[in-house]
């Protein structure tokens, strides 16, 4: 198994009230930014990384966002690049580049020259990118899934085929394709593919043979579309296992229960995730399928959930910040429980892992680092250290023992289905959910 | 879609291998009527009251939720050749035109092309133009109940502003709205709503009555932009409604429909 890895690099000195003013992350004004606090920011994410290869962690993850103080990875490849040069074994997974915003060909050169700077440690991935995405870079959201489509077909090609040629596409076009950097790993670097269990792409990565990255879902909605991707697999003539899995697990340890509690607690920051971003930014129009617009259709118009099914809180005018901050406090145990936020001494953290391995069996499994609100470096190190030493170990032996092998153990694609063509699960039983 | 039924009848036709659906209602000189960005409201007071003078033919257009999307139609200008070619296969052209919005647009556009398919032009808050005054509003960075709220001057002082969009349950209306606003991104996204050629090209036509009205209060396509209009297009008539948002159909319906009989009953 891939241990790896991540934070979302959070512009922490946010003040949070900003934000609940706001109902969202994403279009809090940036005079609230400080670039000589940005730079310190900057540096304390670099040095945690670069420290996250002695620690015994396999991936660093790293993701983009734009016009957002929820991750400062506008730019993600300047930091992936930075980091290919300051680690020597660690892989650099990008999950991932929205390629519906970017020039495709300038990004083929970028990982090029990233994978190049870091002698094949990349991990390549692609994204829709968010809906506010789509907004921030006025990228039209309506050609969302073709420019995705299309701009992944280019670059595979513009990685592969001697040039110079000429590309003619619907959304893209190029008179000299012919890019002077090619990727260390031949013929393409390796790709995993992260999201938020939403069915087209699950289906798209098995298809491609990609391994797939939930990041932070439910342990049920997960079940399920991983048993969708295995289908997909079968579809195309091979078992899915554990290499064409990864999860991201939000997970917090300290030397003391009552710490842990503490830090864990910065995970609420702002409203956290589902503040981030309103959602008529996360659902801009034509961004969706028509399936999953009716889908949202019936959440938003639900009189008993409406918006909040989808967010932290709704915007208003006169915004009741302190009954907001209640509502996001009262939900933090809720958390706790369903494991969305695993959080405690590395001892008493072991079981809720085993739980999550056990019912995932994931290949590759990245520990989404807390960071952002009161944080400080020391504590946030305390804990990267206390993972990488106490927790580690431990889920070693359990991955050996369960059998949960990485994309370097085994290529995923190849495993052929048995021999009387059924497909086997991938995933544990999850009614079984013992603790 | 909301409002009394008007024994209206929905037909189809093929053009080029795709097939557009329209409406077709009441009696009289036969009137093209091209609706705007959050797609055809149904029928309200202002066209029961039009059709009774008038046969409506309402273009509805590709890709709103009635008529299949058409792939290759990616900007406005795409569209209104394509219209164009509906009236030419039809016979139906010359005939007068009715445009609300983003709809005023497409018949701006189609004139730019070919004044000839027009008898008469009407535009009501057009898009198409950047106004020297004021921004467009964004249809996209809020939810469309916002926008909505925001095209008519008084919310509560229009009586039929309230059950416009009623008339079907919420979950239909929120798939029909996101429809309409995915197809006006596929359409309209950059430049926003409007086309920077467009006033040198009104410029060209000649011999076609225009006119133009606009709510005074228009907090959707400012009436900065109905002055370029009036100014780009030879002999157009710019009449602006006090106390009037970008919806005058639902605001000053009689007004409106007064003024736009007069208009189309002179040669």
């Amino acid at each position: 198994m891939h241990i790896g890895t991540f934070t979302e690099r959070p512009y922490a000195h946010l003040q949070e009230n900003e934000i609940y003013r706001n109902a969202s992350f994403f279009g809090v004004s940036n005079r609230h930014f400080d670039p000589k606090l940005g730079a310190e920011l900057y540096h304390r994410y670099l040095d945690q990384n670069v420290a996250a290869e002695a620690l015994g962690f396999d991936v660093i993850m790293l993701n983009e966002h734009h016009a957002n103080p929820f991750t400062m990875g506008a730019v993600m490849d300047v930091e992936a690049a930075i980091l290919a040069a300051r680690t020597n074994r660690i892989k650099i997974a990008l999950m991932g580049n929205p390629l519906p915003i970017a020039d495709p060909l300038r990004l083929a050169e970028e990982l090029a020259e990233i994978d190049m700077i870091s002698r094949g440690r990349l991990v390549a991935g692609w994204v829709r990118g968010a809906g506010s995405e789509q907004i921030a870079n006025n990228v039209n959201p309506a050609y969302n899934r073709e420019r995705f489509n299309e701009a992944h077909d280019f670059i595979q090609q513009a990685w592969t085929r001697p040039g110079p040629w000429r590309y003619e596409g619907k959304h893209y076009h190029y008179r000299h394709v012919n890019p002077w950097a090619r990727p260390y790993q031949q013929p393409v670097p390796e790709c995993w593919i992260p999201g938020l269990v939403s069915p087209e792409t699950v289906v798209w990565a098995a298809q491609h043979r990609y391994p797939y990255l939930a990041l932070a879902t439910f342990l049920e909605p997960t079940v399920e579309m991983w048993e969708m991707y295995a289908d997909a697999a079968a579809k195309e003539g091979y078992q899915a296992g554990p290499e064409n899995f990864g999860y991201l697990q939000k997970i917090v340890v300290a030397e003391t229960e009552e710490k842990a509690q503490e830090l864990g607690r910065n995970w609420l920051y702002g409203g956290g995730q589902p503040a981030f971003a309103r959602p008529e930014w996360m659902f801009p129009s034509g961004y969706n399928s028509k399936a999953a617009t009716a889908r949202l259709a019936k959440a938003f118009t639900n009189p008993d959930t409406g918006d909040v099914a989808l967010a932290a809180f709704t915007y208003s005018e006169n915004m009741d910040i302190a009954a907001a901050k209640r509502s996001v406090e009262a939900s933090y145990k809720g958390f706790q429980d369903s494991n969305q936020f695993i959080i405690g001494t590395p001892k008493s953290v072991l079981p809720k892992l085993r739980h999550v391995l056990e019912i995932l069996r994931p290949g590759i499994f990245i520990c989404w680092h807390i960071e952002g609100g009161s944080l400080s470096r020391e504590d946030a190190m305390t804990s990267l250290r206390l993972l990488g030493t106490e927790v580690l170990p431990e889920m070693r032996k359990w991955a050996k023992e369960l059998g949960l092998t990485s994309p370097d153990e085994v290529k995923p694609g190849p495993p052929p289905l048995p021999a009387n063509g059924k497909r086997l699960p991938v995933t544990g039983n999850l009614s079984r959910a013992a603790q | 879609m909301a409002v009394a039924d008007l024994a209206a009848q929905e037909k189809q036709v093929q053009i080029g291998g795709a097939t557009l659906k329209y409406l077709e209602a009441g009696n009289g000189p036969p009137l093209l009527v091209l609706h705007g960005e959050l797609g055809f409201p149904g029928w309200t007071d202002f066209y029961t009251q039009l059709s009774k003078t008038r046969r409506l033919i309402v273009l509805l257009h590709p890709g709103f939720g009635v008529s299949d999307r058409i792939d290759w139609i990616m900007n406005i200008r795409e569209l209104a050749c394509f219209y164009a070619r509906f009236l030419q296969e039809q016979k139906l052209a010359p005939i007068a035109v009715l445009g609300f919005s983003l709809g005023g647009w497409i018949a701006a556009e189609m004139a730019v092309n070919n004044s000839g398919l027009f008898t008469h032009m009407a535009l009501v808050g057009a898009a198409g133009i950047r106004p020297p005054k004021g921004e467009i509003r964004d249809l996209f960075d809020r939810p469309t109940q916002h926008y909505i709220e925001n095209s008519v001057f008084d919310p509560v002082g229009a009586p039929e502003f309230s059950k416009l969009y009623g008339g079907v349950s919420p979950e239909k209306q929120y798939e029909m709205w996101e429809d309409a606003r995915a197809e006006t991104a596929r359409l309209a996204w950059a430049p926003y709503m409007y086309n920077p050629s467009l006033p040198y090209l009104l410029q060209g036509i000649s011999g076609l009555p225009t006119l133009l009205v606009w709510g005074g209060e228009d907090k959707v396509v400012p009436a900065s932009a109905g002055e370029v209009y009036a100014n780009s297009i030879r002999g157009a008539k710019l009449e602006m409604f006090d106390k009037c948002g970008h919806l005058p159909e639902i605001e000053k319906k009689d007004e409106l429909l007064a003024r736009l009989l007069d208009f189309l009953a002179a040669k």
